[in-house]
């Protein structure tokens, strides 16, 4: 690490660099920490393919646990990021500016981390690829390797564009990883041409990604829909994923927001009012994921078909009902009272209703998968999924690689778009008032 | 070309297990221990399940041997990432081990519950490692299995059959539980051949199918208990 005095310090957004060029003890420590999980993590997978999947909890009827709960949850939390950060540069929301960077990695990362999420789950990770070389373009489970890997793709390269700017700007400050900056800015000065041409690129970018995104959501509820189980076998599912998945990924967003706001000490850039609203956005899926589960139970309830009914009792008062009404506490109860009475809504309240949904989430992701299969409709002794230490362990670890992830990533890039910030400053101030200008009657000057 | 068809007659079956037995000495099914099997992972092909009908004390306990069905419209072919599992040109079920990634997906999508993983690589206790079915390929872990209706019988049959150049005859192919049944209580057979045993008593007004409704058409009648 280079010790000469680098020319950050006199820069208006100095603040945004400095965790990129100091590091404290802490940093290392944390660090450790998250890779012995992780690698202990790795430990107990080569366990499993050496002993087989009869080390996890799944058995005879419960063939599906943990990996595919965690498998759902986390591209679940991968929707924070691009689509919240397209949807709000499409909508020319002006306090996104510090938020969508923030946003878009926690997708890159978490995706990654999730898409491997059904390989941990196959009996045979040896055979992976006969995915691509024997497909069947019929299976859904075909369509989700075709979303994901789009989805990546499309989630990177959003990422990366807006990065290019910032990437020179550490380049031409010398310093540690020149080569790499060098090679990702790729030839960026700052040429109006060049803005034009990134410009152009984002705004292609921030469209293309919304359909995939929802069809990413969309196509992993088919894995469960497509098929004739109770409880799975319900046209609602896809929007109810993708609802949820938006829900929870706001969420993630919101800790990863505060966590970072408290460490670096961003808080000049953001501050309550980002909260606020971001906050709201939170309310507001919390009451349309209400209304789809209140939808999804009512119409099996009354409808009162044997096998559904079986499920959901299963769920209401069976071995699952302190995770059904937990989710309910969780998801619905909590957030609801905190965002709503405007004396709970601070930065505290924001982030307690943060992880109560983040693992309401996680919860609904279980009751989707467990229940239908502890209770098949052939009449055969009800199975019980206890997890083991094996499911524990990589749980544990999917989630350290994705704060491992976070943590590498702040050191490399910063947190938050240093040009976007400056051309808020510069251009978006004129732009809203030219705006507001335009279609305020009576408001013209 | 033959349709295959299994009848099994409840009122005949006594719920002996023969047919479990029989089914997992001629498949090489992997043996479990009990504490394994208690925890559910336990391999059935052919599998005897236990049915309680009524309140106590007047409980009417049913013992029902439940193979693979063999659907004609089966859901787990369909999805299937691999085509490790698809319906062959005989209208059977059929797996291929060596092409299943094990994301057990069909076992889910299966109604039936017909599906067996192999949660481990099966552990041989001396007897059954000295009697393997030459016939039957052994699996590994991690990979789906079920019943087949005994496939390989069927291959031997129609080569027999091939090379006196003549049609599969009646009870020439038939399953391993059929035959070691001491009952008599599965019957198999052509159900294209309109004189054929199957075919009468699947259209016995004792005959029913599970699940009907789903529209899977399974291959596997049942004659419902005389009462």
């Amino acid at each position: 690490m280079s010790e000469q005095k680098l020319n950050y310090e006199s820069e208006p957004d100095a603040a945004l660099f400095r965790p990129i060029y100091e590091t404290g003890k802490g940093y290392y420590i944390v660090m450790g920490i998250f890779i012995a999980i992780l690698l202990w993590a790795i430990f107990m997978y080569f366990n499993q393919i050496r002993f087989g999947l009869g080390v996890t909890g799944m058995n005879q009827t419960i063939t599906w646990g943990f990996y595919i709960v965690n498998f759902v949850f986390f591209i679940g939390i991968s929707h924070a990021g691009t689509l919240i950060s397209a949807i709000l540069r499409l909508s020319k929301a002006e306090w996104r500016r510090p938020i969508t960077r923030m946003a878009e990695v926690i997708t890159a990362i978490v995706l990654a981390i999730g898409g491997l999420h059904p390989i941990l789950d196959l009996g045979r990770p040896d055979r992976m690829l006969y995915l691509i070389e024997a497909g069947r373009l019929q299976s859904p489970l075909l369509w989700d390797v075709t979303s994901i890997t789009a989805y990546f793709t499309a989630s990177t390269v959003y990422l990366f564009l807006p990065m290019i700017p910032d990437i020179a700007r550490l380049r031409d400050q010398g310093g540690k990883l020149k080569w790499l900056y060098s090679f990702l800015s790729w030839g960026w000065t700052e040429t109006e041409h060049q803005k034009k041409v990134l410009n152009k690129a984002i705004n292609i970018l921030m469209v293309m990604v919304i359909p995939i995104a929802i069809s990413v959501h969309t196509v992993i509820s088919y894995i469960f829909s497509m098929t004739l189980q109770p409880g799975w076998h319900s046209t609602i599912f896809g929007p109810y994923f993708v609802v949820g998945a938006i829900f929870s990924g706001i969420a993630a967003l919101l800790i990863v927001m505060i966590a970072f706001r408290r460490v670096f000490h961003l808080e000049n850039y953001l501050k309550e009012i980002h909260f606020k609203y971001l906050g709201t956005l939170l309310l507001i899926m919390s009451i349309v994921w209400f209304y789809f589960t209140f939808s999804e139970y009512l119409t099996g309830i009354f409808a009162a078909e044997p096998h559904e009914m079986h499920i959901i009792m299963y769920k209401f008062t069976g071995p699952f009902a302190i995770f059904f009404w937990g989710m309910v506490l969780c998801n619905f109860v909590i957030p609801v009272v905190i965002l709503s009475i405007k004396r709970f809504k601070t930065i505290t309240g924001v982030l307690i209703a943060s992880f109560t949904v983040v693992i309401g989430m996680w919860l609904e992701r279980l009751i989707i998968v467990v229940p239908s299969l502890a209770n098949p409709r052939m009449d055969l002794p009800m199975g019980i999924y206890i997890p083991t230490i094996t499911e524990w362990a990589l749980l544990a670890g999917g989630l350290s690689a994705f704060i491992l992830g976070y943590m590498i990533f702040a050191k490399i890039f910063p947190l938050i778009s240093v040009w976007e910030i400056e051309e808020g400053r510069k251009q978006g101030l004129k732009e809203v008032e030219e705006r507001i200008h335009s279609y305020l009657p009576g408001a013209q000057t | 070309m033959p349709k295959w068809r299994m009848v099994i007659d409840l009122d005949k079956c006594t719920g002996c297990g023969s047919c479990m037995a029989a089914c997992k000495m001629e498949n090489n099914v992997q043996i479990v221990d009990s504490k394994e099997a208690n925890e559910g992972g336990v391999l059935n092909w052919m599998d005897v399940i236990t049915q309680y009908q009524g309140d106590y004390p007047n409980i009417e306990v049913n013992r029902v041997p439940k193979p693979c069905f063999q659907c004609d419209h089966p859901p787990c072919t369909k999805v299937c990432p691999v085509r490790a599992t698809y319906l062959n040109p005989d209208g059977l079920v059929a797996q291929i081990y060596h092409r299943c990634i094990g994301c057990r997906y069909c076992m889910t999508a299966c109604p039936y519950t017909s599906k067996v993983f192999n949660w481990h690589d099966p552990k041989w206790i001396d007897g059954p490692n000295k009697c393997f079915n030459p016939d039957v390929s052994v699996r590994m872990k991690g990979v789906v299995e079920k019943c087949s209706f005994c496939s390989h019988r069927l291959m031997k049959a129609k080569e027999d059959a091939a090379i006196e150049d003549r049609p599969i005859l009646e009870g020439e192919y038939e399953p391993a539980c059929v035959e070691i049944c001491p009952t008599d209580a599965i019957y198999f057979g052509d159900a294209e051949n309109k004189d054929s045993e199957v075919y009468e008593l699947s259209k016995s007004y004792r005959a029913t199918r599970v699940m009907e409704g789903l529209g899977l058409e399974p291959k596997v009648y049942y004659l419902a208990k005389r009462s």
